[in-house]
């Protein structure tokens, strides 16, 4: 078989690197992405769905704000709202100690532009009134929203390939090497692709290609599972997290609450995750405790799937260190759902460009 | 009672010498027999279960046998049970339509 | 609880009932958990306590069968531990975890006998999800156990042996049929005749319901395609396609639907037996083998919810599949009963792939369906919608329901699964195994929030980032 010859090759079709391969598209660069699955199917389809800069980690909150700006215009770029909705955020604190966490970031995140108020208890309360006293007070943000997760990784995607870029589907890369002054990919099914440039967006799956860079980077599989109720009369306007991360839940105006905060388990070879009971029975003990009438509802589906996490819970941007030509976008830690559209227009930049003036210092490969 | 003008759906063939129970649907009260399934109670006087979520018009069940969830009918107390696949009992106090707004 | 040598069967219909039987024939105590509140399945329901009627009166001809399975049960029911009113809601790592009258259960195994059943096979129809309309199944159980018709003037409509059983028993009870309408036509049941003879009795069972209905001035319409069920808040009427292609309509105030049944398999999925399309019931089904091993170590199927073969083939199936369950544990299992059993079984299927060529699911109707007819009841979901799939162009069911929340609902695709992955199919004109089928999840029924306060373990450091 003739090898595709393109300009980019990007491996992985998560939101990072479907969100790249329009970007590149757009500006008329012929790109070809190489998906194990399907666009979306992994970390970036099976997500809380939070489109949120409330309590990210100052790093990211310039990349955050530059995704979100993306995420109000996706209508336009990709066809489709992706069920978006700027309803805010709350971190909900339990303690003092909390309250004081969440002030100090919140004063340091204003610097950012990004607005987080602080809420007391008795304020929290009488704003929602279903919250139990576990609520100790929280921090708002009312510029954070929320989206559908099924939708966000399909429509770059399907935007993309109108684009011109050249998307495949069920092509596990197996193998990339230098090749001439590019590279060679090579999928499981034999499927070759010649590159000038390289997107490492593989996920989960990320620092085993890095790892065929030479570049080693610590990497652990996190399967976040998520629980939806049947549809109930709307009361939740906000997404909401508890601090610490034990409960987080939404509401979408459909009625169903979807929310999680436990882990399931994945067999990364395998590809999928998978939810484990025990661990739904435990969110939905927790999440009784934070919002008593969720009690009387009941659950009707569940969902997990594989994210990387890195050491640090910050992503890996940014060129290779070993390998010019190549760039990285994975590792995003249970933070790339807010962050995909904003990373692909930052990978275009790089990779047409050579620069960037959104900051992803503080996520190059040479850190660890 | 919703849809009480137009009578009930269902209709007793047999059977009919079972000791009565009384539960209440939205609000009023209904007779239904012991051994009756809280459907078959709801069906003897109207034709709805709950009001669909998704657009216009009830649902009164389906399948009456676990399996289409068409039938989960909310309880006063709160919560909802399967109405095909629970019984009547007495101070059953159920809602049909919605609740008030 | 010890899991030491636990065997667990799920379902105490006529598979699980003869599997248990072996089982404690053999000195064991196996575990039966059964989602009803007593034995008999769907096609053995019994009666809610408190009602009279014979056996007879509701079972006709298999009231013979019904009051000997009830009688096995009844004889086992001490040396079973028997828990009714409890469901299977997970599998994972070979326990299953149940809810029941006393909450949250999980229960170890090392065998699995899944008698599962089977739920009506339905299709979409303008108008399906008025109040009056039921499955065929419904209406059955409306009757057998509730003693109540589905309404006043009721049309049956669908293709399959319930078909003509169902219309029998209604206007038998007194109840008034206002037709019986068969999508399926006399020519689809010619050219499988031989197979259909295998049969002998049940055809002959079907014939005669047929003939009485007929006797009785009940009108019986073959080749039909529904077209319409009409009505504002409930069913008003009905309007369907004759065989000769005129537009017909009925008024009625009920409606029952089925093409037969389907298997319920959620369970087996769960439990991590292999799924193959079976091009003959057009289905994913949970493979096994002739003794009903599954690909699962340790996991037998029986009865319906293997694949349809009927209730009859459902005794052979569990007796069969608890005699392999014997043989593989080393215990003793009677070789010549299990190859007599697999003889008669062979015979049966003969006789349900010419039933199934007879009597067709008519998959071209689910396709046809305008755009605006709901498919996914749940959800609200269109056959335009499912086309369409947000303009994402899905090519495959799960990608469907991703974007479009088909078969995302309380049922879980049980009652649109299959019509949605004709409608995608057809539209994608491509064949139907190709779309993949909706898999089975936890939990695979609603279940209330607050039985999470069984949760066992409390280790907060397993705690996931948000």
């Amino acid at each position: 078989m003739k090898a595709i010859e393109t300009e980019i090759a990007i491996i992985g079709g998560g939101i990072a690197g479907c969100s790249t391969a329009l970007h590149v598209a757009l500006r008329g660069v012929p790109v070809v992405l190489l998906e194990k699955r399907q666009p979306g199917a992994a970390a970036s389809g099976v997500n809380f769905g939070g489109v949120r800069r409330n309590g990210r980690a100052l790093e990211e909150l310039t990349l955050a704000k530059r995704s979100i700006d993306i995420w109000h215009t996706l209508p336009e770029l990709v066809g489709n709202d992706c069920e978006y909705a700027m309803n805010g955020h709350l971190k909900v604190a339990r303690n003092d100690a909390d309250m004081e966490a969440m002030e100090t970031h919140a004063k340091a995140q204003a610097e950012y532009g990004c607005e987080v108020e602080m809420i007391s208890r008795n304020a929290l309360l009488a704003r929602y009134p279903w919250f139990s006293d576990v609520a100790y007070g929280a921090a708002w943000c009312a510029s954070d929203g929320q989206a559908n997760p099924r939708l966000l990784g399909p429509s770059f995607a399907h935007a993309a390939r109108r684009a011109g870029a050249d998307i495949r589907e069920n092509e596990p890369v197996a193998a990339l090497e230098k090749d001439g002054d590019g590279f060679l990919l090579r999928s499981e099914n034999g499927l070759e692709v010649r590159a000038r440039q390289v997107l490492n967006a593989a996920g989960a799956w990320g620092a085993r290609v890095a790892g065929w860079l030479s570049e080693k980077v610590e990497l652990w599989p996190m399967m976040p599972q998520l629980v939806v109720t049947e549809p109930v009369p709307y009361f939740m306007e906000p997404a909401l997290g508890v601090v610490g991360g034990d409960v987080y839940v939404r509401q979408i105006p459909r009625g169903n609450l979807i929310f999680g905060g436990r882990s399931g388990t994945a067999d990364l070879d395998e590809g999928f995750g998978h939810a484990i009971t025990e661990e739904t029975l435990c969110t939905l003990e927790r999440t009784v405790k934070v919002i008593p009438r969720m009690a009387d509802v009941n659950i009707i589906r569940l969902w997990s799937g594989v994210e990387g996490c890195t050491p640090d819970h910050l992503p890996v941007l940014g060129p290779s260190r070993t390998t010019p030509g190549v760039m990285h976008a994975f590792g995003f830690s249970g933070h790339g759902f807010c962050l995909g559209p904003g990373v692909g227009a930052v990978m275009a930049e790089l990779l047409l460009d050579g620069e960037t003036k959104t900051p992803i210092e503080a996520f190059d490969i040479g850190r660890f | 009672m919703n849809k009480k003008s137009e009578g009930g759906q269902f209709v007793r063939l047999s059977e009919t010498e079972r000791p009565e129970i009384t539960i209440h649907v939205n609000g009023e009260a209904v007779t239904a027999l012991a051994g009756d399934t809280v459907l078959t109670a709801l069906m003897m006087v109207g034709a709805a279960v709950r009001e669909f979520e998704f657009g216009a018009g009830a649902r009164a069940g389906f399948c009456l046998m676990g399996a289409c969830q068409d039938c989960w009918v909310k309880q006063e107390e709160g919560g909802s049970l399967r109405a095909c696949s629970t019984y009547v009992r007495e101070g059953l106090r159920l809602i049909t339509d919605g609740g008030e707004q | 609880m010890s899991a030491a040598g636990n065997i667990l069967i799920i379902g105490a219909g006529p598979a699980g009932t003869r599997a248990a039987e072996v089982l404690v024939g053999q000195g064991l105590r196996p575990i039966l958990v059964d989602e009803a509140p007593a034995s008999g399945g769907q096609v053995y329901r019994r009666q809610p306590p408190g009602f009279l009627r014979s056996t007879k009166l509701r079972y006709g001809f298999e009231a013979s069968k019904a009051d000997a399975l009830h009688d096995c049960f009844d004889g086992l029911r001490e040396r079973i531990d028997y828990r009714p009113d409890t469901s299977v809601w997970s599998i994972e790592n070979k326990t299953a975890f149940t809810l029941g009258p006393n909450g949250v259960d999980r229960i170890p195994y090392d065998a699995l006998l899944l008698c599962t059943g089977a739920v009506d096979r339905v299709l979409p129809v303008p108008g399906w999800t008025l109040p009056g309309v039921f499955t065929m199944g419904g209406a059955q159980i409306a009757l057998k156990a509730q003693g109540c018709a589905i309404g006043k003037r009721v049309v049956f409509m669908g293709s399959g042996p319930l078909l003509y059983l169902v219309a029998y028993q209604y206007a038998h009870a007194g109840a008034k049929v206002a037709a019986v309408l068969d999508t399926a036509r006399l020519s689809d049941a010619l050219p499988v005749l031989p197979g259909l003879l295998i049969g002998g009795l049940t055809l002959a069972k079907g014939l005669w319901y047929q003939n009485w209905l007929r006797f009785h001035g009940i009108a019986v319409r073959r080749g039909v395609r529904p077209l319409v069920i009409e009505g504002d808040s409930r069913v008003t009427g009905f309007s369907y396609r004759s065989a000769g292609g005129q537009e017909r309509h009925i008024d009625c105030d009920a409606l029952a639907l089925g093409w037969g049944v389907k298997p319920e398999c959620q369970l087996a999925e769960l439990a991590g037996c292999d799924m193959a399309f079976d091009a003959m019931a057009r289905q994913w089904l949970p493979s096994s083998d002739a003794e009903g091993r599954a690909s699962a170590e340790g996991v037998y199927l029986a009865g319906d919810g293997a694949g349809i073969m009927g209730a009859d083939a459902a005794e052979y199936r569990g007796e069969l599949a608890a005699l392999a369950l014997l043989a593989d544990q080393g215990k003793s299992s009677d070789v010549a009963r299990r190859a007599h059993l697999k003889h008669k079984l062979s015979r049966q299927m003969r006789f349900r792939i010419a039933l199934e060529r007879a009597l067709p699911y008519p998959q071209g109707l689910a396709a046809a369906q305008p755009d605006d007819t709901i498919v996914c009841r749940c959800e609200g979901v269109t056959a335009g919608d499912i086309r369409l799939g947000q303009s994402l162009e899905p090519q495959e069911i799960n990608r469907a329901k991703a974007f479009t929340r088909v078969g995302m609902g309380r049922c879980q695709g049980r009652m649109c699964g299959i019509a949605s992955a004709e409608i995608l199919a057809a539209h994608k004109g491509v064949p139907l195994a190709e779309v993949g089928r909706l898999r089975g999840q936890a939990p695979i029924k609603p279940l209330n929030i607050a039985i999470g306060g069984a949760a066992a373990d409390d280790d907060p450091d397993r705690a996931a980032s948000i």
